[in-house]
């Protein structure tokens, strides 16, 4: 097997797919008028608006969050947080943490051998094993809590961080084989075929030519199934308890249980959204082709 | 440009390398078996479970009385007066959200196309609301917006009317009196950043030179935007739409979090009453039998979904 004769992995390639990205955006887009200018901006503050009022709010006092009218100047002050900590959100954002780290890692073990199978090396009709797998995405999810709440209360597996890992692995998976069929279908078959004729072993070709070209794509994938599985409430709610339940159930059970604070709610609002604001930005070119499921770039 | 009238099955397009024969076949169909497999149990068997659930009499407080009925639970499910209101609301949140996002999805791509200053920044302040915790975001706009006695909106309602000299704002209880509303603004809040991002992603992929020369033919804007545009629009406009209904379709944190369906049953979608017949009722097949109404119901969307998805689809891998 010979290393020397391939070709530097993915860099001359991925120069040549950004070249065409740029080209595919009309750069020499028309401008907005200074009224439309204006018109854009009030438009974008006024949906920003309560996300800003937010994470204002949770930094200042219970006192000075629910006035009227309402008082944005008020000192600021990072107590909510630290009262959240001590009244423990900590194992609630761990189990969370749980079951999306791991759900998205199992999609991912899952969904790129199967993408494999749907694009560098197909399979007889793959597009029908495609449209299977997205077609259990459009099933809804409140017409399988009945049955999966009584074989997971059969098992003895109520409450128990592993049986929303199975069940959000389930629920990502028609996404993550789309995405990343889409993002394998990117990787040249000249360059594969040149890789064969030279003698290269599958895994040298995976390594080597796909999996350079696959990142990026491989990466947004993970933080689109991170993004759905950290916020799924429905399972969560109904599924656990006490030992297992996630973010978004401690959100609404702290406000049953202890009465309203506004402040305190929104520092919790704010630090349950924070990981997947960091992503959705980090990863905002992406988020449209992972939202399209693969359709649109 | 491909057409939607077509049926979503394609004939697998030529693609890559030789036609695969006998164990050939096989071992390329290995490394999608895992997938297939834990698709099929976990997905597929619960709703074989759902439909012979959905033929008993079964109420789990009554644990003797657990009996086959056949299709009686369905004869309720379509009798039923709450269901009903269920389905209606049902469908009117889910049309609503969905009309009023791609509304203003569309009118912020468009804005968004063009260059101005900021635009960057915008687009990522734009989608924020999206990427909020969906129970976050209900409780959010219940607590921090529509409060009667502290939320935003009484009291910059308040702010502005003592600014004029009034003594005080009127004290509405958004929530109250405006229920069904309520839960719509939370979701279309929610959802048209979705909207905006596909149907920008749409504008962007419009052939420039198009543009240019309907430009150079001197066609007005709007003429453009309307004979040029939104013909190229729309299957992204379809896209959005079929994606955000079955997504709104489901939709159970924000009705959970803001109304619990109420006042009374004015906001109950079905989502939300299969849940209260399940856990609440305990009416085990009932719950099963709406469940299977609902899966039929998303099936003709997914129908819908999946051909406009196919038609996007070839046009990719004919490219």
């Amino acid at each position: 097997m010979t290393h020397a004769a391939l070709p530097a992995p993915g860099a001359g390639i991925r120069k040549l797919i950004r070249r065409r990205d740029r080209q595919g955006e009309h750069g020499g887009a028309p401008r907005l008028s200074p009224l439309w200018t204006f018109v854009a901006w009030l438009a974008t503050l006024a949906f920003f608006a309560p996300v800003a009022w937010m994470v204002l709010t949770s930094f200042h006092q219970e006192a000075d969050a629910a006035t009227n009218p309402p008082t944005p100047l008020a000192a600021l002050t990072t107590d909510q947080y630290e009262l959240l900590f001590s009244r423990d959100i900590t194992p609630f954002l761990l189990n969370s943490a749980m079951a999306s780290v791991i759900s998205t890692l199992l999609v991912l073990a899952l969904a790129v051998p199967t993408a494999y199978a749907l694009s560098i090396k197909p399979v007889e009709k793959w597009t029908d094993v495609m449209f299977f797998f997205l077609s259990t995405k459009f099933l809804p999810a409140i017409a399988a809590l009945l049955p999966v709440y009584m074989i997971v209360k059969e098992v003895g597996m109520l409450d128990n961080v592993w049986t929303l890992i199975v069940l959000y692995t389930a629920m990502n998976l028609p996404i993550a084989i789309w995405m990343m069929r889409s993002f394998l279908a990117e990787v040249p078959k000249e360059i594969l075929e040149a890789a064969e004729v030279d003698g290269a072993g599958l895994l040298t070709v995976l390594w080597r030519v796909v999996a350079p070209i696959a990142m990026p794509g491989l990466a947004a994938t993970s933080l689109i199934c991170f993004i759905f599985s950290w916020n799924e409430f429905m399972f969560a709610v109904n599924l656990t308890a006490t030992q297992a339940s996630t973010a978004p159930v401690f959100l609404v059970g702290f406000i049953t249980n202890e009465g309203l604070f506004l402040a305190r709610l929104c520092a919790a609002a704010t630090l349950v959204s924070l990981p997947v604001l960091i992503a959705g930005f980090a990863a905002q070119d992406k988020l449209v082709r992972g939202l399209s499921l693969g359709a649109v770039k | 440009m491909t057409t939607l009238t077509a049926a979503p099955k394609t004939t697998p397009p030529p693609v890559r390398t030789r036609k695969p024969t006998g164990i050939n076949k096989w071992r390329r169909r290995i490394p999608l078996l895992p997938a297939l497999i834990f698709t099929i149990v976990v997905t597929q068997l619960p709703f074989v479970a759902t439909l012979v659930i959905s033929t008993f009499h079964w109420n789990i407080l009554r644990p003797g009385d657990r009996r086959f009925v056949g299709l009686s639970n369905f004869t309720f499910v379509f009798s039923d007066e709450r269901l009903r209101t269920a389905v209606l609301n049902t469908v009117v949140l889910t049309a609503s959200v969905v009309l009023i996002s791609v509304l203003f999805g569309l009118g912020l791509a468009l804005l968004l196309d063009r260059r101005f200053v900021g635009r960057g920044l915008a687009r990522t302040l734009l989608i924020a609301p999206f990427l909020v915790m969906p129970v976050a975001a209900s409780l959010l706009w219940k607590h921090a917006l529509y409060n009667p006695d502290y939320g935003l909106l009484n009291g910059t309602l308040n702010a502005v009317y003592r600014l004029f000299g009034a003594d005080n704002g009127p004290t509405i209880d958004w929530i109250s009196s405006y229920p069904m509303p309520a839960v719509v603004i939370s979701l279309v809040w929610q959802w048209t950043p979705f909207m905006m991002l596909i149907l920008l992603a749409g504008l962007q992929a419009q052939p420039g030179d198009v543009l240019e020369a309907a430009r150079v033919d001197g066609a007005s804007p709007l003429a453009t935007f309307r004979h040029i545009t939104l013909p190229h629009l729309r299957q992204y406009l379809e896209l959005g739409i079929l994606l955000g209904t079955i997504y709104v379709v489901q939709t159970f944190d924000a009705v959970y979090s803001i109304t619990q369906g109420g006042p009374g049953k004015q906001t109950t979608n079905l989502p939300y009453e299969i849940y209260l017949t399940m856990f609440r009722k305990y009416e085990y097949g009932e719950a099963a039998a709406a469940g299977v109404v609902v899966v039929l119901g998303s099936i003709v969307i997914a129908t819908f979904a999946l051909r406009t998805i196919a038609s996007l689809f070839r046009e990719e891998i004919s490219r």
